[in-house]
C-alpha cells in the first residue's frame, strides 16, 4: 500500500528534521558568519531590514523574545542575541513544518464536514451519490484535529514553546525580562488550560456530528422509513451553526496566535475558505480515482461538472477574502497589523505572491470554460495546483511566525507532508472500504443518479 | 432556397412538442422556427441548433474592461500626475496597484455584463419599437408553434404532423 511507503518516508524526513533541528549556539553562530562571507550582497541586507522593520513596531514574536534589546547595544551582545534568535528559529522549523502539514490534513477533512452538512442542511439533489466519499474523508477528522492539538501542546510541554510563543510562562510574568504587556493582556484567552479545552470541545462536537451522520446514512440504508435521514437534516443544521462558530475560534487559536501581536476580524473566513475548497478538491480527487477504477458507476460526469464548479467559486471567494484581508491592512497600514504582511512580503514573496497566482489565476483560467470542467485530467490538475497553493497558504500562515526568514521547503516540511498524506489516505480509503459506495434509500438518490447538468 | 409557403404545426403541450421535433427530424425536414411561450429544456438540441457562444464574447468583454481600467488608471495615477495622496505609492503601476484592484474588478464585470447583453440584443435582433414577429398570438401564452417550410409536399406533411398530435395545422402563403 502506498500509504504505508508515504507513512514511513515521511517518519524519516521528520526525524531528520528534529534530529538537525538542535544545534549549539556556538555552531548557529559559525552559520550566521559563514552566510555573512558567503553573500556580502542585497540578500543579508534584505534580512536585516526585516528585522529591524520587525523590532521597530515590535509584533514579530520572536523578536519580542530576543530582541527586546535597542540596536544601540554592543556589537557583540546583539550577535548573541541574533544568533540566540536564528537558533530559535531553527529550532522551530521541524515542528512548524510537522503543525503545518498535520493542519492541512486536518482542514481537508474538516473542510469535507462541512461541505457534507450543507449538503444535507440545503437538501441538494445532485450529491447523495458521493456522500460516501465524503464520509469516508470526513473519518480523518478525529483522528488530524487530535493530532494537530497533540502537536501544539507537545510543543509546550516537550519542544521549547516552538510554534506559539505566547505559550512561554515568561512572557506573562512581569518580574522576568522577557515579560511581553500586550501577549500578558491577551493571556485571559490565551492561556494552556483554555487552549486545551477549547481545542478538545471544538473536537468533541466535531467528531460527534461526523459519528452520528454516518451512524444515520448507514441506518438510512436498510431503514423502511425516511426518520434517519430527517435526523441527519437535524443535526446537519445543528451542526453548521456549531461549527461556523468552533471554526472561526479555532482560527484564533491554532492559526492567528503564533503572532499574539497581531489580530484581523476576517480570518476566520479566510481559513474557512481555504479549508472549504481543499475539501471538495479532494472529494473530486477521490471521486476521480475511485471511478477510474469503476468503483462508481452511477458517478456521471455532470457531478464532476458540479464539484468542479465549486473549486472555482471556493476560488474565487478565497481570494477574494486574501485580497480584502491584504487591502484593507496595506491601505490603512497601521504598524501594529501591517507588520504581518511586512514579514511575509519581505521574506516570503514567492510563496505568499505563487500562492495567489496557483489559488486564483490557475483555477480561474482553467476551470472558466464549461467544457474543461467535465474532462477528469484537466480537473485533477488543476486539483493538484489548488492544493498545493493552499498547503503554501498555511505554510504562510504558520511559518513567519515561527522560523522567520530561515524558511525553506526542504525535508523536514516534505517529510512532514508525506507523513500526514500517507495518514490521511490509509483512514481514507480504510473508512471507504467500511460501506457501500452508493448510499441506499437516501431520499434524494433516485434524482442523484440521474444528475444531469 | 426560400420557401414561399410554410406549414404552422400547433400543439398544446411540451412534451408532445418535443416528440413532434424529434419526429420531424427523423423525417429529414427542415424545421424554420418554434415558437414557445417558455423555455423548453433540450429543444435546442432536438432541434439541433448550434450552442451559443456569447460566453466567450463576455470573456472577451471583460479582458477588454480589465485593459480600459489598467491604461485608464496607469495614465492617470502614475504618468499624468503622480500626486502623493495619503503616502500611497505612485511610483509605478504594480506598487499602487492593490488600491486600483477594486475598479479593474468592476469595470471587467461591467464590460463583461452590458456588452454581452449588448450582443445578445444585437444577435437576437431585440429593439425597443421593433414590430413583433409573432405568427399567432396564443404561442406567448399557452401554444407551441412549429414551423415548416413547404416544397410542394403539403400532404405528406400534414399526415406526419397530425400523426404527431398538432392540434391545428394551418398552410400559410408567405408572400414576399
Amino acid at each position: 500500500m502506498a500509504s504505508i511507503i508515504l507513512i514511513i518516508l515521511g517518519l524519516i524526513g521528520v526525524g531528520y528534521g528534529f534530529a538537525t533541528s538542535h544545534k549549539s549556539l556556538d555552531d548557529v553562530k559559525k552559520m550566521i558568519a559563514l552566510e555573512e562571507a558567503g553573500h556580502h550582497g542585497g540578500g543579508h541586507e534584505t534580512t536585516t531590514d526585516a528585522h529591524t522593520v520587525a523590532n521597530d513596531h515590535g509584533t514579530s514574536h520572536a523578536e519580542e523574545s530576543h530582541g527586546e534589546g535597542s540596536h544601540a547595544d554592543a556589537k557583540e551582545h546583539h550577535d548573541d542575541k541574533h544568533a540566540k534568535h536564528v537558533q530559535h528559529q531553527l529550532e522551530n522549523r521541524p515542528w512548524s513544518a510537522l503543525y503545518v502539514a498535520a493542519f492541512f490534513f486536518f482542514m481537508i477533512a474538516l473542510g469535507v464536514l462541512a461541505f457534507y452538512a450543507v449538503q444535507f442542511a440545503s437538501q441538494a439533489g445532485w450529491s447523495p451519490v458521493l456522500f460516501r466519499v465524503m464520509e469516508a474523508i470526513t473519518a480523518y477528522v478525529l483522528p488530524g484535529a487530535l493530532i494537530v492539538l497533540g502537536i501544539a501542546v507537545a510543543s509546550h510541554y516537550i519542544g521549547h514553546n516552538n510554534i506559539f510563543i505566547w505559550m512561554d510562562p515568561d512572557l506573562t510574568n512581569p518580574d522576568s525580562d522577557k515579560y511581553d504587556a500586550l501577549v500578558d493582556g491577551k493571556s485571559g484567552f490565551l492561556n494552556m488550560t483554555g487552549f486545551i479545552i477549547r481545542g478538545l470541545v471544538f473536537i468533541a462536537g466535531w467528531s460527534l456530528y461526523r459519528h452520528f451522520a454516518r451512524k444515520f446514512s448507514i441506518a438510512q440504508d436498510n431503514a423502511t422509513d425516511n426518520r434517519n435521514f430527517k435526523k441527519s437534516f437535524r443535526i446537519a443544521a445543528g451542526f453548521l451553526v456549531f461549527y461556523i462558530y468552533t471554526e472561526s475560534m479555532m482560527s484564533w487559536d491554532w492559526i492567528m496566535s503564533v503572532d499574539p501581536h497581531w489580530f484581523s476580524t476576517l480570518f476566520g473566513w479566510y481559513v474557512f475558505a481555504s479549508m472549504f475548497v481543499s475539501g471538495i478538491t479532494v472529494i473530486a480527487m477521490i471521486t476521480m480515482y475511485l471511478k477510474s477504477r469503476g468503483h462508481l458507476p452511477f458517478v456521471n460526469d455532470s457531478h464532476l461538472h458540479d464539484l468542479a464548479k465549486f473549486m472555482f467559486g471556493i476560488s474565487i471567494f478565497w481570494t477574494y477574502l486574501w485580497f480584502s484581508q491584504f487591502m484593507l491592512i496595506w491601505y490603512s497600514n497601521i504598524p501594529e497589523e501591517v507588520t504581518y504582511f511586512v514579514t511575509r512580503f519581505q521574506d516570503y514573496q514567492l510563496p505568499f505572491l505563487g500562492m495567489v497566482v496557483m489559488n486564483f489565476v490557475f483555477p480561474l483560467l482553467v476551470l472558466m470554460n464549461s467544457d474543461y470542467k467535465r474532462i477528469p485530467w484537466f480537473v485533477v490538475m488543476a486539483g493538484i495546483v489548488i492544493l498545493c497553493g493552499h498547503y503554501i497558504d498555511v505554510f504562510n500562515m504558520i511559518m513567519p511566525a515561527t522560523v522567520g526568514d530561515r524558511w525553506f521547503i526542504g525535508i523536514p516540511e516534505i517529510g512532514s507532508i508525506c507523513l500526514f498524506a500517507g495518514l490521511f489516505l490509509f483512514i481514507v480509503f480504510t473508512a471507504l472500504t467500511k460501506a457501500p459506495l452508493l448510499a441506499k434509500r437516501n431520499p434524494f438518490i433516485k434524482e442523484s443518479e440521474h444528475f444531469h447538468y | 432556397m426560400e420557401a414561399s409557403k410554410v406549414i404552422h404545426a400547433i400543439y398544446t403541450d411540451d412534451d408532445v412538442l418535443m416528440n413532434a421535433v424529434k419526429k420531424v427530424k427523423a423525417e429529414r425536414h427542415h424545421i424554420e422556427e418554434i415558437y414557445t411561450p417558455f423555455p423548453v429544456h433540450g429543444l435546442d438540441k432536438a432541434m439541433g441548433l448550434a450552442p451559443t457562444r456569447i460566453a466567450i464574447a463576455s470573456f472577451m468583454y471583460g479582458c477588454v474592461g480589465l485593459t480600459v481600467a489598467i491604461v485608464m488608471m496607469n495614465f492617470i495615477m502614475i504618468e499624468d500626475w503622480p500626486q502623493n495622496i495619503g503616502g500611497k505609492p505612485s511610483f509605478s503601476y504594480i506598487e499602487n496597484m492593490p488600491a486600483f484592484v477594486p475598479i479593474m474588478f468592476e469595470l471587467t464585470v461591467f464590460f463583461a455584463a452590458h456588452l454581452m447583453v449588448i450582443t445578445f440584443y444585437l444577435r437576437s435582433r431585440m429593439w425597443p419599437f421593433k414590430k413583433a414577429e409573432n405568427p399567432d398570438p396564443r404561442t406567448t401564452d399557452d401554444h407551441f408553434l412549429m414551423e415548416i417550410a413547404v416544397h410542394n409536399n403539403e400532404n405528406e406533411l400534414t399526415d406526419l404532423l397530425k400523426e404527431t398530435g398538432a392540434v391545428e395545422i394551418n398552410l400559410i402563403d408567405k408572400a414576399h
